[in-house]
C-alpha cells in the first residue's frame, strides 16, 4: 500500500472575480522511500495541491471541495486541526522555496530547529532544551553545515543562501518524517548551491529513507531526482508516469511543449557580428560600493577590473551567479552606477567623461531591459503611457506620429493593437515583458542591455520571449549584452560569453568553445552543475 | 550603538536651536506682553518691571542673552509667577505629568496590543470588526469628552470611582489614566493589527505552522516580535505626547501636572515659562524617539549586530 494516497484532490479559491479552480481532480501515490516531482508553470495549482495537504492554506478564500489524501491509513483532509498538528513536521514535514523568507529573521537558527522537539506536541516525546540541542547540532552536522556548535547561535542573515536551505531541511527532518515535501527547494539558489543542495535531498533520502514530493518547475532538476512525474498545468493533470517514460515518451501535447521549451543546445544561427568592428570598449572598469551596515566602512568591489569588448549585432552573454557583480557591470557600462574608475568607450566616445547633462543625447541609443515585468513598469501607467513616453521625449515622434508610432511598436513586440490602453496589471509575465521590451527599442536604440529578462517568466514564455528577442536584434541591428544566470538560455542566444565570479572576469570568449573547454574552474563547476532534462547524461 | 546614540544626540543640538529661535521670535511678534494688563499700570513703575527682566534692551540682546542662560540649564524666572523659576515650576509639575503619562502608557500598551493581536488573528470576521471599530470610536473620542463620560459613567451613576485630584483618595488615578491613555489604546490597537497580519502573512509563520507548533506559540513566539516594531516606532512621539498633550485631563481632574503652566503661561505672556516649556518638551520628543529608535535595534538581530560592530 502506498504511504499516501491522494484521489480526485479538488480545491478551490472562491474570489471575488469567481471560483478559480486551482486544483481539480488530481490524482496520485507515493510509496515509501520513492520521490515523486509534480512539475508544472506558475498557476498550474502544483503548490496548492502539496499545501492542501498539510492544511496550510488560507481558508478562505480556498477551499477543499472534494478528494481524499490516505496518508498510512487515514485521510489527511478530513482529520482535525489538533490531529494535524501531530502530523505537521513529526509525519510530514516541508521544505520552502525562498530559505531567507522561510525563516524567522528574529529568532537564531538553532531555536527555530529545536521547536518541533522541545515543543512536541505529544507532550510525553518532548525532550529537553539541552537534549535537543544536541541532537539538532548532529543533524546540522548531517546536512553540511560547518561548525554546527557555534553556527547554532547564528541567525538566518548570518548564512548564506544555501546554509539556510541546509538549515531548512534539518529542520524539516529534525521529527524524523516518513514523507518530506519540497516546494520548489532550489529555485532561489545559485546554480552552483542548487547542485549541492538536490544531492543533499538524494542523499538523505536514502539514508533516512523517507518519501519525497518535489515540487519544481524545472524539468532539469526533475530529471535528475524522480522516480515519477506528474505534469500539471492550470490545476489538471497532464500526464503521469515514470521519470524515464515522461521524458522518452511523453504523450500529452502539454509536457511535449514544456520539453520542447527547455533551451537546448548551441545558438542556432549566428549573428552576422562584423570582426574587429568593436561597439563598446570596456576597460579596467572597476565599481565600488561603501558598505554602511558592517562595522567599519567596508569596500565592496562589485566590479573588480573588468574588461571585454561587445562587437558590433552581436549578443554578449554575462554569466555568473548572484552577487558575481554581472548587473553591476551592465549598470557601470550605460552610465547608470557611478564607476570609480576605468573607462566604457563607445564608438570612440569615453562615456565615463561624459556630464550626466553631455550624457542625454546618448541615452536614446543606449537602453536596458530589466528582469521583473512586474516591479519594472509603473502600474499607473497605460501601455500607450509606457511606449509614448520615450518616444515624445527624445523627439522620435511628435504628438500628430506618436499613436502611430506606439501602435508599430506593439506589432515589432507582438502585443495586440487593442490592448493600447490597458494597464500593467492586466497583462501575463510574458506580455508585460513585451512591453518593458517595446519601451526599450522605443528610440531605436544601438545597444541594449538585457538584465535577467527572462529570469522572472515561466518557460515556455520564456521560449517566446527569447524568440522575440533574437528576432529583433537582427532586424533591428542591435548589440545586446545579455545579463543571465543561466547557462542554458546563454549559450542558445549568445555568440560570445564572458562569466563573472566575485567580481571578477573568470574567463571570456567564443560561446561553444567555452563549453566544450571551459578553462577555469569555476567555469567547469559551473557548466557541471547545469541540471539537464535528458536522461542520458 | 555608542557612535549612533552621539550622532543622534548632536542632530539634536541644531533642532533644538531652531525650536528656540522660531519660539523665540514667534511670543515675541505676538501684540501684548507679560506687563500688559487691562488696569493701566503707571509707566515708571511698567519700564522699572521690563528693566528688572531685561525687556528693554533690544531683541536681538535678550534673545542672546537667554540662549546663554538656557545653554547653561537656567531657563530663567518666571514673569507670572514672581519669585520662582522657570525651572522650578517645571520640576514641581513633572512628576505628576510624568505618574499620569506612565499610567496612560500602560492603559494603552494592554488594552491597544491586546485588541491588535486578537483582531489580527482572524481577519475581516467579528473578532476583527469590534475592537477595531471601538479603535475607531476611541481615536475619534476626544479627551473632553470622554473624561466627563467616564466620570458621569464610574464616578457619579456607579460612585465606583473618584472624580477627581491625584494621590489624594485611593483609586483617583484610574480615570485620568483611562481618559488619556484610550486614544493612543486605539491607535496602538490599530498599529499592532497591521503589524501582525503583516508579519502572519509571511513565509516563516508557514514554516512555523508545517512544523506542527501550536497557534499560540506562532503568535506569541514568532510573530509578536516583528509584529510589534510599528508600535515600538510609534512609542516615542507617543510618550512625549502623552507628557505634553495632559493639559486637558488635567483640567478636567483637577491634577496639579505640567499642562496646567503650558497653557496659562500661552495666555499670559509669560515669555520665559513658554520657552522654558517648549524648550523642555522639544528635548523629550527628541529623547523618546532617540530611545524607541534604540528598542527597535535591539529587537532586531540584524541591526542589533550591526550597531554593537558600530561601537
Amino acid at each position: 500500500m502506498a504511504l499516501l494516497d491522494v484521489k480526485d484532490l479538488k480545491v478551490f479559491f472562491h474570489t471575488r472575480n469567481g471560483v478559480v479552480k486551482a486544483v481539480d481532480e488530481v490524482s496520485f501515490s507515493v510509496d515509501k522511500g520513492e520521490t515523486l516531482a509534480i512539475v508544472g508553470e506558475s498557476g498550474s495549482g502544483k503548490s496548492v495541491t502539496c499545501y492542501s495537504l498539510l492544511d496550510l492554506l488560507p481558508k478562505p478564500p480556498a477551499v477543499i471541495e472534494g478528494g481524499i489524501a490516505n496518508f498510512d491509513g487515514e485521510d489527511l483532509l478530513a482529520c482535525s486541526s489538533d490531529r494535524m498538528r501531530h502530523l505537521r513536521g513529526n509525519h510530514i514535514a516541508m521544505i520552502f522555496q525562498d530559505p531567507m523568507t522561510s525563516l524567522n529573521p528574529f529568532l537564531t537558527i538553532g531555536e527555530q530547529l529545536i521547536e518541533p522537539l522541545i515543543y512536541h506536541p505529544d507532550t510525553t516525546l518532548r525532550l529537553s532544551r539541552k537534549a535537543a540541542r544536541t541532537e539538532a547540532i548532529n543533524l546540522l552536522n548531517e546536512v553540511g553545515i560547518i561548525n554546527a556548535d557555534t553556527r547554532f547561535d547564528s541567525y538566518p542573515h548570518e548564512f548564506s543562501g544555501g546554509m539556510r536551505q541546509r538549515a531548512m531541511i534539518a529542520m524539516a527532518l529534525i521529527n524524523k518524517p516518513r514523507l518530506l515535501i519540497c516546494d520548489e527547494p532550489t529555485t532561489a539558489l545559485d546554480v552552483t548551491i542548487q547542485a549541492q543542495i538536490l544531492k543533499l535531498i538524494k542523499q538523505l533520502q536514502k539514508t533516512r529513507d523517507v518519501a519525497v514530493i518535489f515540487i519544481s518547475h524545472d524539468l532539469g532538476v526533475v530529471a535528475g531526482i524522480a522516480d515519477k512525474v506528474l505534469v500539471m498545468c492550470e490545476g489538471k493533470t497532464q500526464e503521469q508516469n515514470t521519470t524515464k517514460e515522461v521524458f522518452n515518451n511523453c504523450t500529452s501535447a502539454y509536457t511535449k511543449k514544456l520539453l520542447s521549451a527547455i533551451p537546448k543546445g548551441a545558438k542556432v544561427k549566428a549573428s552576422e557580428a562584423q570582426a574587429g568592428s568593436t561597439l563598446i570598449e570596456v576597460n579596467h572598469v572597476k565599481t565600488y560600493f561603501r558598505d554602511f551596515s558592517g562595522s567599519s566602512d567596508v569596500l565592496v568591489k562589485a566590479v573588480d577590473d573588468v574588461s571585454l569588448d561587445i562587437k558590433k549585432g552581436e549578443i554578449f552573454g554575462l554569466v555568473g551567479e548572484s552577487g558575481s557583480g554581472k548587473s553591476t557591470l551592465g549598470r557601470s557600462i550605460l552610465q547608470l552606477t557611478p564607476m570609480t574608475s576605468g573607462s566604457v568607450v563607445y564608438s570612440g566616445t569615453d562615456l565615463c567623461t561624459l556630464e550626466s547633462s553631455q550624457l542625454l543625447p546618448w541615452r536614446p541609443k543606449l537602453q536596458m531591459i530589466f528582469q521583473d515585468p512586474y516591479a519594472s513598469l509603473n502600474p499607473r501607467m497605460t501601455v500607450y503611457e509606457t511606449l509614448a513616453e520615450p518616444l515624445l521625449y527624445h523627439a522620435v515622434a511628435n504628438k500628430k506620429t506618436v499613436a502611430q508610432q506606439v501602435q508599430k511598436l506593439m506589432d515589432a513586440v507582438g502585443l495586440d493593437r487593442s490592448s493600447v490602453l490597458k494597464y500593467p496589471h492586466e497583462f501575463s509575465g510574458g506580455q508585460r515583458q513585451r512591453i518593458a521590451i517595446g519601451r526599450a527599442i522605443a528610440t531605436n536604440p544601438e545597444f541594449i542591455v538585457a538584465d535577467e529578462p527572462v529570469s522572472a517568466l515561466d518557460v515556455t514564455i520564456q521560449a517566446q520571449i527569447l524568440e522575440l528577442i533574437l528576432a529583433l536584434v537582427e532586424q533591428r541591428n542591435l548589440t545586446m549584452l545579455f545579463i543571465s544566470h543561466d547557462l542554458s538560455v546563454v549559450r542558445s542566444i549568445c555568440d560570445r560569453v564572458a562569466v563573472m565570479h566575485h567580481g571578477k572576469l573568470v574567463e571570456q570568449g567564443n560561446t561553444e568553445t567555452i563549453w566544450a573547454k571551459p578553462k577555469m574552474p569555476y567555469t567547469q563547476e559551473l557548466l557541471q552543475a547545469i541540471p539537464t532534462a535528458d536522461l542520458k547524461r | 550603538m555608542l557612535r549612533f546614540i552621539i550622532s543622534r544626540l548632536l542632530q539634536a543640538i541644531p533642532v533644538l536651536l531652531v525650536v528656540i529661535t522660531v519660539t523665540f521670535m514667534l511670543i515675541h511678534s505676538a501684540p501684548g506682553g507679560p506687563f500688559s494688563a487691562e488696569k493701566a499700570v503707571p509707566p515708571e513703575v511698567a519700564r522699572a518691571l521690563e528693566a528688572q527682566y531685561n525687556l528693554d534692551q533690544p531683541l536681538w540682546q535678550q534673545y542672546i542673552s537667554y540662549l546663554s542662560d538656557v545653554i547653561q540649564g537656567d531657563f530663567g524666572p518666571s514673569f507670572k509667577y514672581s519669585g520662582r523659576t522657570v525651572n522650578e515650576l517645571i520640576a514641581a509639575g513633572l512628576p505628576v505629568t510624568a505618574e499620569l503619562a506612565l499610567y496612560a502608557m500602560l492603559v494603552a500598551l494592554v488594552i491597544g496590543i491586546s485588541a491588535g493581536v486578537f483582531a489580527a488573528i482572524r481577519p475581516n470576521t467579528l473578532q476583527d470588526y469590534i475592537p477595531m471599530s471601538a479603535a475607531m470610536l476611541g481615536i475619534c473620542m476626544p479627551s473632553f469628552l470622554l473624561g466627563p463620560i467616564l466620570i458621569l459613567v464610574f464616578g457619579i451613576q456607579l460612585e465606583w470611582l473618584p472624580i477627581s485630584g491625584w494621590g489624594d483618595i485611593p483609586g483617583d488615578k484610574i480615570l485620568p489614566a483611562l481618559t488619556l491613555g484610550t486614544g493612543y489604546a486605539a491607535y496602538i490597537a490599530r498599529l499592532s493589527r497591521g503589524g501582525m497580519l503583516e508579519v502572519l502573512s509571511q513565509d516563516y509563520i508557514r514554516t512555523a505552522r508545517a512544523k506542527g507548533l501550536s497557534e499560540r506559540l506562532i503568535i506569541c513566539k514568532h510573530a509578536l516580535r516583528g509584529g510589534l516594531i510599528p508600535v515600538i516606532a510609534f512609542l516615542g512621539p507617543a510618550f512625549a505626547g502623552l507628557l505634553g498633550g495632559s493639559f486637558v485631563v488635567e483640567t478636567i481632574f483637577q491634577i496639579p501636572g505640567l499642562g496646567r503652566f503650558y497653557v496659562t503661561s500661552a495666555f499670559n505672556r509669560d515669555y520665559t515659562m513658554i520657552l522654558g516649556m517648549t524648550i523642555f518638551f522639544a528635548g523629550l520628543i527628541i529623547v523618546f524617539n532617540l530611545l524607541s529608535d534604540m528598542l527597535a535595534i535591539w529587537l532586531n538581530p540584524k541591526l542589533r549586530q550591526q550597531a554593537r560592530g558600530g561601537n
